[in-house]
């Protein structure tokens, strides 16, 4: 518990709605994510909850027609504040998306593709950055002959691995996650949820999931969404072992959803 | 067993439309090439046309064609593919996209004939310039660019969005994303897009009578300052295009050998029509294996 008081906060969301014009789709929502620990966001399908993954680095704003009240403190910098430089929020927060979607480029212009952008331009470090991020994902043995080929060739868990190592690339402090796991086998998903507990020794990890086993084997924290509700926030393994609200209970037995 | 019979007749109802439809087309080739092949000849190719004798070519009107495709191109593509990209990325659903929609759209209608009018009021007399290369190319333009803003916009909504996502997610700006990743990726059908309208200027009569006009100074082949009276590359100069030549020898020629002329000329065009049909396929379909090939 001692290490749990010096971690440092990265978000903390207070009291977020928001609306797709007039579909109210987040209500009161409160959550804090932690560094170094992997959050887990679970429900059934259409509780909000890749809706809110998606307002935390503000992807939501490329849907038209959402309005938010609140706040969404990422490091106490309100991101509702129209101020926010998104190129910056976005470079500092990762995004791994349901399926891998790796450019049709090299595996090394996938992994360049936003240091590039971003301003670095020299070889020796841009061959680094490609090299550590594959070795942080796992990636590096299975590639490294091969940097050059398309990243259309590697198996769906090999790309989904390597959308990671690109958004590990431009150097986050945050990677989301929106169901990284849901399009791949058994195997492959083993592989990207040990990948989870090595990457939150340096990152805060914030991960929707369908799949309660997956919330309850990785996260530390755990949150229960259900019609835009967050019905219960808390320690994983309290709300697997004692869920405090009937909902909660219901929907982690398999009762619905 | 009814619907069933039903089913039946309208698989055969399409089928036979669909022979029709290549009937149609394979007759209309086989009766151009083979009145016009047989006059198509190295020398009909190759010297300039002439007013009264018979034995006269369609030299400087298949330059001409050529070279107002080639001029049309430069203006056409950079803004349709600029307008393209507004529409797909910029344009904010509502009354004024629909506006300017519903304008492309029209533009992209308009009878080619009342855009040559058009020309000839505007490129040839208001402008002061007469009948020139570049009156044509703009004519020809007007009714050009809604067809590049059409094909690039679907082509830039055709790219996955994913990678739109997986761009702008990395923090790459707007701007940056519609550079790498979205232009890059529809590049195969806005190509293929440009070469179809190609096609169309080629062939394109109506629109060029008024701006470009129906004679072709004695050019030198040999003069390349684009500024001489007599250099081909002069965009200030009339040029007979060979569509308005196939138009012109009909209506008004003098010449003997009207029919022969025509029919190679006629020959000429529409195989350059169908290599550029051709041609854009090939290099569409080659582009987009190069970009999405698992090797």
């Amino acid at each position: 518990m001692q290490a749990a008081a010096t971690k440092e906060s990265i978000f903390q969301v207070n009291d977020l709605n928001l609306w797709y014009d007039d579909y109210h789709a987040l209500k009161d929502v409160n959550l804090e994510a932690l560094n170094n620990e992997i959050y887990a966001i679970i429900g059934p399908s259409g509780c909000g909850k890749s809706t809110f993954i998606k307002t935390l680095n503000l992807m939501i704003n490329t849907v038209p027609g959402v309005r938010m009240t609140g706040e969404i403190n990422y490091k106490e910098k309100n991101l509702l504040d129209s101020r926010v430089d998104l190129v910056d929020l976005r470079r500092n927060v990762g995004m791994i998306f349901q399926k891998g979607n790796p450019f049709p480029q090299s595996i090394y212009d996938n992994i360049v593709y936003g240091p590039k952008i971003h301003g670095i331009k020299k070889k020796s470090e841009l061959d680094e950055i490609v090299e550590t991020t594959l070795k942080d994902v796992a990636l590096w043995d299975e590639v490294k002959d091969r940097l050059k080929s398309s990243a259309m060739g590697l198996s769906g868990g090999q790309q989904q691995r390597l959308c990671i190592a690109r958004a590990l690339a431009t150097k986050p402090d945050v990677v989301l996650m929106d169901e990284p796991t849901s399009a791949l086998d058994p195997i492959s998903t083993l592989k990207i949820e040990e990948l989870m507990t090595e990457l939150k020794k340096k990152y805060c990890i914030v991960i929707v999931t369908h799949n309660m086993q997956q919330a309850s084997r990785i996260s530390d924290k755990t949150a229960f969404f259900l019609h835009g509700h967050v019905v219960e926030a808390t320690e994983t393994s309290k709300l697997f072992s004692n869920p405090e609200d009937k909902r909660t209970e219901d929907y982690i037995s398999g009762r619905f959803g | 067993m009814n619907s069933r019979i039903t089913d039946r007749i309208a698989t055969g109802i399409f089928y036979t439309i669909a022979a029709i439809m290549v009937a149609l087309l394979l007759y209309l080739f086989y009766f151009i090439l083979s009145n016009g092949v047989p006059q198509i000849s190295w020398d009909f190719l190759t010297s300039p046309s002439s007013a009264y004798q018979a034995g006269g070519g369609i030299r400087d009107q298949l330059f001409n064609s050529f070279y107002i495709l080639f001029i049309t191109m430069i203006i056409t593509v950079p803004l349709g593919v600029c307008g393209g990209v507004y529409m797909a990325e910029y344009a904010k659903p509502g009354k004024i996209t629909n506006f300017i929609r519903t304008c492309i759209e029209m533009l992209a209608s308009l009878p080619s004939i009342v855009v040559g009018l058009f020309g000839l009021l505007i490129f040839v007399n208001i402008t002061g310039w007469g009948y020139t290369i570049i009156g044509g190319a703009l004519a020809l333009t007007i009714f050009n660019i809604p067809v590049m803003v059409r094909v690039t916009e679907d082509a830039i909504n055709s790219v996955p969005k994913e990678l739109k996502e997986a761009s702008l997610a990395l923090g790459i700006t707007r701007w940056h994303t519609i550079k790498t990743v979205l232009l890059p990726y529809a590049f195969p059908g806005i190509l293929t897009g440009a070469i179809l309208a190609s096609g169309r200027v080629f062939g394109e009569a109506a629109a060029l009578l008024y701006t470009a006009g129906l004679s072709t100074p004695t050019l030198d082949y040999g003069n390349w300052n684009p500024l001489a009276e007599n250099s081909p590359l002069n965009i200030f100069r009339p040029a007979e295009t060979l569509a308005v030549h196939i138009w012109a020898v009909n209506t008004q020629g003098l010449i003997p050998d009207i029919r022969e002329v025509a029919n190679g000329a006629a020959a000429v065009l529409v195989i350059a029509v169908l290599v550029f049909n051709i041609l854009a396929r090939w290099l569409g379909s080659v582009i987009h294996k190069k970009l999405t090939a698992s090797k």
